[in-house]
């Protein structure tokens, strides 16, 4: 359960080039390319002829030649070449879908064209290398539907679990949190003082002695979590908001559905300390993902057995406890902009 | 025109008549409702002589309310279509496809100018009201033959002030397409929606000067053309056969119901499948498709079977490659 009047995520900004790549965003096949003046085009992925995905065709200059008969369509999705006839049939077009690039990502918007204002983007500020440093990655075609990946970051004591070699620790599952909310949006922040810290971070701040610690996840629907979080020397102050005894750093992730049981999850792991240090950045990238033995490899089992799980036995699909405040408002939040939907193109 | 119609019945709700011959139409469809995008057209099934045949109206705004709207001309030279319609009450039952787009508006042009002619109004009237709603530069030029006539007028001047311009052909009033298609920028788009004179005025006037084809839109019904629908002959030596085409049907359904085998697909001039080849002529040859290039109307050689016809007694057509299978 999707909205498609939003902006999803559909490639880091270097990935699109000028050629053809294939990308399936909400059930729908598109083709992206960028033009040669540097703006990005969405397609959709079928001929309109014969529907033979486009993407098997090639660029010339900014139009796509189908790979079969040889139509070819603009980056408007009009088609301007016809085979063996003087006219263009006026009905020959494939859609095409509004695209804005922001913050190193290429967004794209699947639902009414008309409604796809560039300020509904969400914030991912922390995405841009100015401030923030980090590298981060994709997993394509993750196997399961994206709010579960939602959930995942929206409640943080499955660190203790998932991940207890690295930055889980008991601590996260007793102390209290708070939640907040709009319409748009949800937040949760947890805030540990006085701790030991786990190894992770005890390592980053590379100072011996307890620490205060911080997790605060904001959620903007349908799909972006961004969680600022980070350690620093206990009682220095941090929570009032002089974090100059700390080292901070963000969580990022941006979230695409694919189909109905998979997605594509943008992450990235940003930090505001030792940014000129990129050794650190590959090192904290390998961290979060390295062949199945990263922080994040280790919720992609989890989220993924726990998709097949869902499918296998879909009795009313899980129980919610009290840790789950803040992806329950995030899933309200979603069901929302579902329910606009909804009322737009089915009023009765 | 593959597309999958997905019959529903639907109820006439309500009818309203917006200028004495252009009724509309609220149709409530059973079963889910799929949002109109601007341009969209849903097909009804009509019947003719106790027949039913499919007929495709452009649905009339947005219909957030989950009634489809559709107005319709009564043609007295119409094939049939429009008089079942205005023959219907509120409450009569119908069937109804769910909404089908081959005239989408687009989003990324800088400046768009609508022009339509008469009935034409119908798939303009959305796209109209969808873009006057941004802050897009639009532009509507909208002529009839009567002030009457100008069935959208007033609602389209509510929306969109002095951006609507309408004409009116009685007091000598016509679209300057010249001046307007001169002054667009490079990048604007044109969308087009009446009699095939004025497409085929604004086409060659968009070619000269130089703009891309694609940024030109349009949209025919192929039941337009220089000269009134009148009942001609067509012989096919060939297969023997000379067949009468009435008034009120098109030349490619007479050879159909005759039982020379065709192949056809949109059945509104646009693919070309339907096409023969034409061996002599007594009459005047009036090409209502929008396949053939300005160039290849000029000839008498070929025409769209689906749409085009002829003005006067008779046409002999050859079918080369096929046998009568009657």
């Amino acid at each position: 359960m999707y909205p498609l009047n939003a902006w999803y995520p559909a490639a880091w900004s270097h990935e699109i080039e000028h050629a053809l790549a294939a990308r399936k965003i909400c059930n729908t096949d598109l083709v992206l390319y960028r033009r040669t003046d540097g703006v990005v085009a969405a397609l959709e992925n079928a001929c309109w002829h014969r529907l033979l995905p486009l993407s098997m065709g090639r660029l010339r200059d900014d139009q796509v030649i189908c790979g079969y008969h040889g139509l070819v369509f603009n980056s408007s999705g009009r088609c301007t070449f016809m085979p063996a006839q003087q006219t263009i049939n006026p009905s020959a077009q494939v859609r095409a879908y509004p695209i804005a690039e922001k913050h190193r990502l290429v967004w794209v918007w699947m639902g009414d064209p008309a409604l796809a204002d560039p300020a509904l983007l969400p914030d991912f500020h922390w995405n841009d290398n100015d401030d923030w440093v980090g590298q981060g990655g994709t997993f394509y075609d993750l196997g399961c539907e994206y709010r579960l990946v939602i959930d995942n970051l929206m409640d943080l004591t499955h660190e203790t679990y998932v991940h207890s070699d690295s930055i889980g620790d008991d601590n996260i599952t007793s102390a209290s949190f708070d939640v907040e909310h709009t319409d748009r949006t949800a937040t949760i922040s947890r805030w540990m003082l006085g701790i030991e810290p786990p190894p992770f971070w005890a390592k980053q701040l590379g100072r011996p002695g307890p620490v205060d610690r911080w997790q605060v996840v904001y959620f903007q629907a349908p799909s972006t979590v961004v969680g600022q979080v980070g350690v620093a020397v206990a009682g220095s102050g941090a929570q009032e908001g002089d974090k100059s005894q700390g080292v901070e750093g963000a969580f990022l992730a941006a979230i695409a559905p694919a189909t109905g049981t998979t997605c594509h999850y943008f992450w990235n792991f940003v930090r505001k300390f030792r940014r000129e240090d990129a050794d650190l950045t590959r090192a904290l990238n390998i961290a979060h993902v390295n062949g199945g033995t990263g922080v994040y490899d280790q919720d992609h089992v989890v989220l993924e057995a726990q998709q097949k799980a869902i499918s296998a036995n879909p009795r009313t699909p899980f129980y919610n406890l009290n840790i789950d405040a803040g992806a329950l408002w995030a899933r309200k939040a979603i069901d929302r902009m579902c329910a606009d939907d909804h009322a737009r193109s089915s009023a009765s | 025109m593959s597309a999958n119609l997905d019959w529903e019945s639907a109820k006439l709700v309500d009818i309203a008549d917006l200028t004495p011959d252009i009724r509309l139409f609220t149709i409530k469809r059973e079963g889910c409702f799929v949002a109109p995008s601007p341009g969209s057209h849903i097909s009804v099934i009509v019947l003719i002589d106790g027949r039913p045949v499919t007929r495709s109206y452009s649905v009339i705004g947005a219909c957030r309310d989950g009634l489809y709207r559709i107005a319709v001309k009564r043609l007295a030279d119409g094939r049939g279509g429009s008089r079942y319609m205005w023959s219907l009450e509120p409450g009569a039952n119908l069937q109804l496809s769910q909404p089908v787009n081959h005239f989408n508006l687009g989003f990324a042009a800088r400046e768009y100018v609508l022009v339509a002619g008469g009935i034409g109004i119908t798939p303009i009237y959305g796209m109209a009201l969808t873009l006057a709603a941004t802050n897009v530069p639009v532009k509507v030029l909208y002529a009839a033959r009567r002030q009457s006539d100008l069935a959208f007028a007033t609602d389209l001047r509510a929306h969109l002030g002095t951006r609507l311009e309408t004409f009116v052909a009685e007091e000598n009033e016509r679209i300057n397409l010249n001046a307007v298609i001169s002054t667009m920028q490079p990048d604007g788009e044109l969308y087009i929606c009446g009699p095939i004179a004025l497409l085929e005025n604004a086409k060659s006037l968009w070619r000269s000067y130089g703009r891309p084809i694609e940024r030109l839109r349009f949209e025919t019904f192929g039941n337009s053309g220089r000269f009134a629908a009148t009942a001609f002959r067509v012989e096919i030596p060939r297969l023997d056969l000379a067949i009468d085409v009435a008034a009120d049907e098109s030349l490619l359904d007479a050879l159909e119901r005759n039982g020379v085998p065709m192949i056809a697909d949109c059945r509104r001039g646009e693919c070309g499948l339907c096409v023969l080849p034409i061996l002599k002529i007594d009459g005047r040859l009036d090409h209502r498709d929008v396949f053939f290039s300005e160039e290849q109307k000029a000839s008498t050689d070929r025409l769209c079977t689906c749409v085009s016809r002829v003005n006067g007694e008779v046409v002999t057509l050859d079918v080369p490659d096929r046998r009568c299978r009657r």
